[in-house]
Parts: C-alpha cells; structure tokens; sequence
C-alpha cells in the first residue's frame, strides 16, 4: 500500500492529495464511456439505420455505424407501404383517452382517500396499490376472453377500457402523496369562507397539487404509449392497432427484414415520449422515485 | 385540535358518503377489469375452454400435464435465470451509474437525461433495435466484436439457447439500467455529508464508506426498486417475445411468452391460464414483501 499523505489546512476536511488523476479516470471516464456505450449507442445505431442506404447497411466490409449517405426511402416506405398513420392516430386517441379517464379516477379516489375520513379507506388504498403490482401477464388471457364476450375486443374502445386498469392505481397512489402533503387548514379556511367541500377540492387543492398531476400525466401517457401486450393480444385487424404493435407485426415481410424502414418506424415511434422527457425532465425524475413505474 | 373535532362529528356522515362516491369508479374498473378477470383466469384453469368451443371442467388436468412438460420446466428455469440474472446486472449498472452522476460535473443534468433515453422509449421498440443489434451479418454487436479482434468469424446469436438468452437479457438490463441508475440516485442525494465527513476523519476509504455509509442508508430504496424491478421482469413478455420468439427450440420461452404461445396464438385458453397462474405464488410472495415495505417506509 501507498501511503497517504495528508495535508490540513483550516477548515477544510482531510484529502489525500495523491492520485487525483488516475482517480478521476477510473471513477468518471471509464464509467463515462462505458454508459454513453452502453445505453445510447443502440439507441444512435437505430436513428443512423433509418437514414443508410441499403446498399451500405448490407454491406459487410462496411463498419456499421459509418454513414457515407443518407436516404429518406425507409421513412417514404413506411407511409406508402404501411397504415403508418392509422397507427400513429390510434396510439394518440388511446392514449390521450386512458390517461384523460385514469387521472380524473384516479383524482377523485386519491383524495377520498388521502382526506376523506370513512371505515375501510386504508384497506380501499392498499387493495388499490395491490392492483398496480399485478403484472398484466397474468390478465391478459381472461381479459381477452371477457372482452370479446362483451364484442367490444379487437378495437379501440378494449385497449381505452383497460389501460386504465394499470394507470388508475398509479395515479391514485400518486396523488394520494401529494394530496395528503397539502395542509387540511387551507382546506378548512375556504370551508368556513363558505365553499363547500367539493368548491375547496376543486378551486384549493386541485392548483395546489399541479406538479403531481403533471408527472401522473407524464407516465400515464408514456405506459400507454409504450404498453403493447394488451394490444397484441386484444386485436387482430391491422387497421385498428396501436404504432407499438403494428411495428411489430410488420417486423418479417415473409422471410425478409426491411431493418430500414422498421428502425424509421422505430425512431418515429419512440419520438413522442423522448421530447415528452425532455421538456419535462425534473418532474418526471420525482414522479419516478416516488412510483417506480416500469421494471 | 378542537375544532378539528368538530368539523370531523359535523361531516362525518357526508364526508363518508362522499368517500364512498369518490372512491366508487375505480373500484368498479378495478373490480370489473381486474378482480374478475382473475377469477375467470382461475375457472379457465379448470377447463378444457379451446377458443370457439364449449368449455368443459377438468378439475386439475391443465396443472397435470404441465408438470409432465418439459418445455414447461425449461420456462420455468427460465424465468429464475432470467429474472435473477437481469435484475442483479441491472442492480449493479444502476449502482454505478448513480455514484457515476453523483459526483459534480459539468453536463451532470444532461447527462441523466441523455442516459434515460433507453428506459424512455417504446420496450417493444428497443426489442427490435436489440434485435437488429445481434443480427448475424450485418449487426452492430458483431461488427464490434470483430473490429476489436475478439471473435474471427460472426457469432449466431439467435441459434444457440445459451446466446439466445444472453441477448434478451441483455436487451433487459439496457432497458432497466436508468431506472436503477436514477432512483438510486435519487437515493444518494438525501445522505447527510457531514456522514461521509466524519468518516473520512475517521480514515475511512472510498470503499469503506459506500458499505457502511452508502449501502445502509440506501436501504429503503435499494429494497423498492428491487422488489418492482423483480416483479416486472419476471413477468415481462416484449423481450423473448420480440428478439428470440421463443426459440430455439423454446429454449427461451419465459411464463408471459409461453403463456402467449399457448393461450392466445394456439387459442388454448384453459391450458395458457393455467402457466400463468403458475406465477401466482411467487408474485404473491413479492407482493407481501413490497407491501410490508412501503407500509413500513411510509
């Protein structure tokens, strides 16, 4: 072992003085390049295979990431050749749909369960965040079952009809936080200013738990955007899918892969969410510890 | 305090009559789309029911002939590899990349963003970039591998069962990475300095001081992030459903997928309700375990 020497000046905790730079290596550029490898290169990999030409994407003595041209054919394939748009208006209208409907549920059963005093509220709000552990795979069958008993399976309306059932304990469970963080006084003041308790809810604490319905908004819209085992197995007709699913099933044409247009439909696809985060990035960093959402 | 008291004898009888009302639609979702769909899971298991026929009870069979299955315990083995593999590498990314952006940096915020990208998007989405990236001729990870000296001739990925599962995990710890890496960071940033403080003039070291500062006080954090990632990846489907779809040779069918292959491509509803069910037990072991947690914590 090296020994450490060190130096005191006033005020200021010890440091060892020695191997500042050979630390600063180690603990920030190995791990620097090694993230910036790992979890973007894929995703850079994906935008460059949607603007190559095929004749450089299959070309093997071609490093694969080298771009020499570039091409919009992938991105004109996937509007001539594939109800890209369709797709594109479904995943919306759904998504907006679920998430317009979880967050008013999910609002109002929130709050009774944060304010409200009435016997059985703590069992409603566990029996609620049991809900959202329940993974979707152990549901989908008797889901799909039911939702063609019911002729509403293979549209739109099954996929509006369930999302809710993962967003709704999410958003309740959410709100529920930041409802209860609001002082009841406030509540009370305007109760005694003459509101009654629906006016305090909706003109008092409603603008004060802003931040909280932005980041329930946030996720709502990226689980329904992103979700695909629902879809994939509720719905059959290719006009009525959601951009996730419908990728997807345009994956092989026979034998072949068209990995151009597929990684155009991708990047388009996942463009939505990726600018949602980007504005909104502090408010989706604290709705993320506060939930943990996905994985 | 008294005057608490009083508005809570005066509103008592209409606040609980408001509660009820207010808690009253998502229950209803919850109990139409959630509480009886598991029940009807669990009559499906008993039965024969073949998509488009008459379903007949058959007590136990389903449960019967999956033990007798040998795709089924390959599932089965599996899931336990998938899922204890992918969420200790994910586990320990994250770990890294938290102490990573928690040092002081220029970008730092930036850089949490940049690094978020592959948590954010579409998973079925990053299943086929992943799919692409470990194709045999033309893919990214083998043009690296062979640039860098490591193999001579291309790998085929999706050939072997022993590759095959090591690409869809792998395309799970990409995915699953930030959200470790994030919360974990999240985590750091409320341990008081004057800890690390008093260590170092104690003489601690850096690895000193990540287990007996760090970890300890990570607790409730690592044990919830853990406890979700556990139950999302071992139900997760998009990743052997999308990059390996099962094969080869069902080698790397997981419960979703199988539970899929069998209830909805091959419509055997009894049978597919039955595997999944199979993941019962241990969900509700996790669960409890999660409950008893976020109870404790709050």
């Amino acid at each position: 072992m090296t020994t450490i020497f060190y130096e005191r000046r006033e005020g200021q905790i010890l440091q060892p003085r020695r191997s500042n730079v050979s630390r600063r290596f180690f603990f920030f550029y190995i791990p620097l390049v090694f993230f910036t490898g790992f979890l973007l290169l894929p995703f850079f990999w994906m935008i460059i295979t949607s603007i190559k030409p095929a004749s450089e994407m299959y070309n093997v003595r071609e490093f694969p990431l080298m771009l020499h041209s570039i091409t919009a054919k992938h991105y004109q394939r996937l509007f001539n050749s594939m109800p890209f748009i369709i797709w594109t208006r479904n995943s919306f209208l759904v998504t907006i749909s679920a998430t317009f409907v979880s967050i008013v549920i999910g609002c109002l059963a929130g709050y009774s369960i944060a304010r409200l005093r009435f016997p059985g509220a703590t069992t409603i709000g566990i029996g609620i965040f049991m809900t959202y552990l329940i993974p979707r795979t152990l549901l989908f069958l008797p889901l799909a079952h039911i939702l063609k008993r019911w002729g509403i399976g293979d549209s739109l309306v099954s996929l509006i009809v369930t999302y809710p059932t993962f967003l709704i304990p999410f958003c309740t469970w959410i709100l529920m936080g930041y409802f209860a963080s609001i002082p009841r006084e406030i509540e009370e003041c305007a109760m005694v200013d003459g509101c009654t308790r629906m006016q305090a809810f909706i003109k008092v604490v409603l603008p004060l738990a802003t931040p909280g319905f932005i980041s329930v908004s946030i996720f709502c819209f990226t689980l329904s955007w992103t979700e695909f085992l629902y879809p994939l197995s509720f719905i059959q007709s290719e006009l009525q899918k959601p951009l996730t699913v419908g990728i997807v099933s345009r994956l092989r044409c026979g034998d072949a892969f068209f990995w151009g247009s597929i990684m155009a439909g991708g990047t388009l696809t996942s463009l939505p969410v990726i600018i949602l985060y980007s504005f909104l990035q502090r408010h989706f960093v604290s709705g993320l510890t506060a939930g943990a959402v996905k994985y | 305090m008294s005057r608490r008291k009083i508005y809570a004898k005066r509103f008592l009888g209409r606040e609980a009559t408001l509660g009820y009302l207010l808690v009253a639609p998502a229950l209803a979702v919850i109990s139409c789309l959630v509480a009886y769909p598991f029940v009807v899971a669990i009559y499906l298991s008993f039965t024969d029911k073949i998509i488009g026929r008459p379903a007949s009870f058959v007590g136990l069979q389903n449960f019967i002939e999956l033990f007798h299955n040998s795709i089924f315990w390959q599932t089965v083995r599996n899931s336990f590899i998938y899922t204890g593999g992918c969420v200790s590498l994910k586990f320990a990314l994250g770990m890294m990349m938290a102490l990573f952006l928690n040092q002081k940096f220029k970008g730092r915020i930036f850089a949490r963003g940049l690094f978020l990208v592959s948590w954010v998007m579409p998973v079925s989405i990053s299943c086929i970039v992943w799919l692409w990236m470990f194709e045999t001729n033309f893919g990214l990870v083998n043009a690296i591998l062979r640039a860098s000296g490591i193999i001579k001739e291309n790998i085929a990925w999706f050939s072997y069962p022993s590759t095959a599962i090591l690409t869809i995990m792998t395309a799970d710890v990409w995915m699953g990475t930030p959200f470790f890496g994030v919360a974990f960071l999240a985590g750091l940033q409320t341990i008081p300095k004057e800890l690390y403080e008093a260590a170092e003039i104690d003489g601690a070291g850096s690895f000193t001081k990540f287990l007996l500062i760090t970890l300890p006080q990570l607790r409730y954090v690592v044990f919830i992030v853990t406890l979700f990632s556990t139950i999302w990846t071992f139900a997760m489907l998009e990743t052997a459903f999308i990059i390996t779809r099962g094969g080869p040779m069902n080698s790397t069918h997981l419960f979703s997928t199988l539970t899929y292959q069998i209830g909805i491509a091959l419509g055997r509803l009894g049978e597919g309700t039955a595997i999944s069910l199979f993941m019962f037990p241990i969900l509700i072991v996790l669960m409890y375990l999660e409950l008893r947690y976020v109870r404790k914590g709050a």
